[in-house]
């Protein structure tokens, strides 16, 4: 095996007992890179100064430093995160040169802990699409099938470590950006509870449901970054003010006695009939382990995407206001008054999927819609987040399909907004109640991986772990 | 033609003096180099995100508490989305509607009128950058030093009915806002600013009419002229026969008129929603209740106090309340009680107001301190000097930072009121003016003044002048 290949917890090992060295570690990374890049485009911006961090890390474990156990291990970003001199796009040609002056919260964790920050990975623009299609410089390839969409919106950070171009990677889920990806490329994406981690850096899509969380190739990886992550942020007003287990340390396979509901709602017409037989059996697999299958009813959910769409795009209006060719990014050219710079700068610099959003935001929100629409989607994402905090009380978990599907062809969906929309309705649930959720691999239809979510308790991030790396290590000793 | 009332709504708006922005941690700080008091926070940068100052919040309430309002337990920051130059994120982070502090009331007195002007709400918002138009280039220019700066805007009710009420009202939270120590009042700079809403009705109608609202008014002084230009274009036009449109216009201080801005239709819509990166606020009531306890004696209470307790005019108290510092420099002067609180009043409002008005400086900055004062009003009050001989020694106090007694004593300016040496130096002056006894013994009462007069002269301005006029008197019968 390859070092590419191994885990982050397996690298740690190593790292810490010599058997291999950050840099030996980011060349085969690189070289991955190297060759596949120009098919996947998992990338969009390559940090240059990696090596010098990875033999930074080197250097210090040779003079006996005490490391973090991450410290070393490639990762890689995705757009949206704020990297201090490290170019930041969001996908758009809004930002594409823009360089932030700062570090977002969770990147100088990461630097803290001596990890390598690779790059900066392909996303949809503004963190807006299901696809990464609506990337302004280039699509992402899946690894797994070439023709085919690696998800989104963080398609190249799901694709990066699904291919062995990054050991772990950032992403963040909006409404099921990173669960979705990672059921496509067949890897775990983990959503933490919004305000586990902070939010300062990020590039806000909408601020009330983006939250930043960790793709990996385990569930022990999940832990060990989301570990890392979590903690208030005194500059992220809602960063919770609590104190969190050691995900890591107290990982342990443990589903026996879990009451898992299974919401019939999650598995209805719209999920496709092999994605439901896959997510079933998975199910199954839990029970024998020693769980409890519950089923429940969340009528509610009928109401997720339309909620969500509304009040998300009704935030992204006015977080993507601040775009208007005065301070940073995109600015037209020849303008001869601030109207005019801003309507071209705006029409310039902005995709069709952003503009479409930011106008049915500003509709929503606007005089005489506001009560009819944004109130209304309000109160349907109190009843969506009430239904499942009560079915949380008698589940220890919730469990549906990442995706109504497996990942499909690249171009399929590009003009059919409302389609693609519908798509995220096994994810936006758990944002709307701001829910910790994971997708793990579970098996695959016609060679194409199926991702099972698992849904928890607010700040329930160890149960759903530790359940997760149960089903992955049954799994793993089934095959062996 | 019927007669017309005025009825005006104000909107002001003042800058508080914390230490820090409202929403990152850059220095609240005024005049300093363009674009150097900044950070993401405030610039608006991507992922920047806001977090309340607690001070901020705290200042409000303490107004809140000075205008009777009711303090909201929660209250909501929301959004207040458009676009300009000066506005690095296109929204500004203010309260729609749940704000801080509602339902308040503030008594003014204007034109011999008392009157209780309603306080509909009070709430925290941020303000702009400042957009500056350099005859040295082409374009504008911006400087957000002033963004995040935090503001509270206090809304009155529609119960001013005329100009000289809204200056009375203006000059009142001028008052207060500088007795809470929450803003600095810089009136040039605009850190209290209002906007002004205006409308007419036939006397005795209890419908208001169509209101305009006016911009740009950045004095109170600006205020009262645009209010009664406003009024008096609006009652031309209903007097011609015409309808007043809605619609917000731009006072021209200059040019002392108002012209449009936009029209009802032309209206921004905010698109006000929740902000989404900012908790609720919430206050509990202890704190609530601790910043009530907290609150010094404002104006208007020290203003009737003064009357009451020390019998002073309401004018003379009025005046004396105008700043704190002036306030608290009485209120020490009282506390010696070495003289009478009239003679204090008179002696800061004469004299002390004559030094500030010369240079400048408040007589509390000055070597003049309240034990200073007082012991020289004493001297004066006890016939120690007389009281232009307290003039000179209040000059040379400031002059020279010495006590009252030193200088008096020094420039021998202590009185003569011994009634036998007093007695031997009228003798002489009488014996020297032959003429003018004959002249007084005639009836020629006004011979008496000239022969105080050089008997002072004779003193070298020593003498006791009420003992010198009544020993004169004697020995002239």
């Amino acid at each position: 095996m390859m070092l590419y290949q191994k885990s982050a917890a397996e690298l740690s090992y190593m790292l810490q007992n010599g058997e291999c060295s950050a840099a030996e570690l980011l060349t085969q990374v690189h070289s991955r890179m190297e060759q596949l890049e120009p098919e996947l485009g998992a990338y969009l911006t390559c940090a240059e100064d990696c090596m010098q961090q990875a033999m930074a890390v080197d250097a210090a474990r040779a003079r006996g430093e005490q490391l973090h156990p991450l410290a070393g291990i490639p990762i890689a970003i995705k757009d949206n995160i704020s990297t201090k001199n490290l170019r930041t796009t969001c996908g758009s040609k809004m930002l594409e040169h823009y360089i932030p002056p700062y570090d977002a919260t969770v990147i100088r964790k990461l630097r803290d802990a001596g990890m390598v920050i690779l790059g900066k990975t392909n996303m949809d623009e503004f963190a807006m699409g299901s696809s990464t299609e609506t990337s302004y410089f280039h699509p992402t390839r899946n690894p797994l099938a070439h023709d085919r969409t690696a998800g989104g919106s963080s398609g190249g950070s799901a694709a990066a470590v699904a291919a062995g171009e990054a050991v772990l990677a950032l992403g963040t889920d909006t409404g099921g950006s990173i669960r979705q990806p990672a059921a496509f490329c067949g890897v775990v994406g983990f959503k933490p509870t919004y305000g586990s981690v902070s939010r300062y850096g990020l590039i806000a899509y909408a601020s009330s449901f983006d939250q930043i969380g960790t793709f990996s190739r385990t569930v022990r990886d999940a832990a060990m970054l989301t570990q890392l992550l979590c903690g208030h942020d005194p500059m992220d007003a809602t960063s919770a003010q609590r104190s969190y287990p050691d995900f890591a340390a107290e990982l342990m396979p443990e589903i026996h006695g879990l009451r898992i509901g299974i919401p019939k709602e999650y598995f209805g017409s719209h999920v496709q009939d092999d994605v439901k037989s896959v997510v079933s059996a998975a199910l199954h697999r839990m029970e024998q382990m020693g769980a409890q299958l519950v089923e429940i009813s969340l009528p509610s959910t009928e109401y997720a995407v339309n909620a969500y769409y509304i009040l998300a795009c009704a935030e992204a209006s006015s977080n993507l206001a601040r775009f208007d060719g005065t301070r940073f990014g995109y600015r037209a050219q020849g303008c001869t008054s601030p109207a005019q710079l801003y309507e071209r700068t705006r029409s310039e610099g902005f995709g069709r999927e952003v503009k479409r959003r930011i106008l049915l935001g500003t509709f929503v929100l606007s005089a005489g819609y506001y009560e009819d629409c944004y109130l209304r989607a309000r109160a349907a994402q109190r009843s969506i987040a009430q239904e499942l905090h009560e079915a949380l009380r008698c589940c220890d978990l919730i469990a549906a399909p990442s995706a109504p599907e497996p990942a499909f062809l690249l171009g399929e969906r590009l003009n059919h907004p409302v389609q693609m929309y519908q798509s995220d309705l096994c994810t936006v649930p758990a944002n709307l109640a701001g829910l910790p959720a994971i997708s793990i691999p579970c098996g695959s239809v016609d060679g194409l991986p199926v991702g099972l979510q698992l849904l928890g308790r607010p700040f329930g991030e160890r149960t759903i772990l530790n359940a997760a790396h149960a089903y992955e290590l049954e799994v793993q000793n089934a095959a062996v | 033609m019927p007669q017309f009332e005025t009825v005006i709504g104000l909107e002001v708006h003042a800058e508080l003096n914390t230490a820090s922005k409202i929403y990152c941690s850059c220095k609240n700080a005024f005049s300093r180099e363009p674009n150097t008091q900044i950070c993401p926070v405030c610039m608006g940068l991507p992922g920047a995100l806001p977090v309340l100052n607690k001070k901020v919040v705290d200042y409000a309430i303490r107004m809140g508490h000075a205008l009777h309002c009711r303090i909201r337990s929660v209250s909501r920051q929301d959004r207040k989305n458009y676009f300009y130059p000066d506005l690095p994120k296109a929204y500004q982070i203010s309260q729609a509607q749940f704000p801080l502090c509602e339902n308040g009331f503030l008594e003014i007195e204007a034109d011999g009128i008392q009157r209780r002007v309603g306080i509909a709400r009070i709430h925290i918002e941020e303000d702009a950058g400042k957009l500056l138009h350099d005859s040295a280039c082409t374009g504008t220019l911006v400087d957000f030093n002033r963004c995040g700066v935090p503001l509270i805007e206090i809304v009155t009710q529609p119960d001013l009915r005329s100009s000289s009420e809204a200056k009375a009202f203006l000059d009142a939270i001028k008052f207060i806002l500088r007795y809470l120590n929450i803003s600095d009042c810089r009136m040039q700079e605009g850190s209290i600013r209002c906007d002004v809403n205006v409308s007419v009705r036939p006397v005795g109608s209890t419908e208001y009419g169509t209101r305009c609202e006016m911009k740009n008014v950045n004095s109170f002084s600006a205020a009262v002229r645009g209010i009664a230009y406003e009024a008096q274009r609006q009652i031309a036009i209903l007097e011609a026969g015409g309808i007043v449109e809605q619609e917000t216009r731009r006072w021209d201080d200059a040019a002392g008129r108002s012209v449009p801005m936009r029209s009802k239709e032309d209206a921004h819509d905010y698109r006000y929603f929740p902000e989404p990166d900012l908790l609720s606020i919430v206050v509990d009531e202890a704190r609530v209740r601790m910043l009530y306890e907290s609150l010094p004696e404002l104006p208007d209470a020290k203003i009737r106090r003064y009357c009451r307790e020390y019998g002073i005019t309401r004018e003379e108290a009025v005046q004396l309340a105008e700043t704190p510092e002036r306030a608290a420099y009485f209120d020490t002067c009282v506390m010696q009680a070495q003289c009478s609180a009239q003679s204090i009043c008179n002696w800061l409002l004469a004299d002390a107001a004559k030094y500030t008005n010369d240079t400048g400086i408040p007589i509390s900055d000055t070597c003049m301190t309240p034990q200073r004062l007082t012991a020289l009003i004493a001297a004066v009050e006890e016939g120690q000097i007389s009281n232009s001989a307290g003039k000179t020694v209040f000059q040379e106090v400031l002059r020279q930072d010495k006590e009252p007694a030193q200088l008096i004593a020094a420039l021998g300016l202590q009185q003569n009121s011994d009634s036998a040496a007093l007695a031997q130096l009228i003798d002489t002056v009488l014996a020297a003016n032959a003429k003018s006894v004959a002249d007084y013994c005639r009836g020629k009462t006004n011979a008496l003044g000239y022969l105080v007069g050089q008997c002072m002269k004779a003193s070298g301005g020593t003498a006791n002048p009420k003992m010198l006029r009544e020993i004169l008197i004697q020995k002239l019968e």
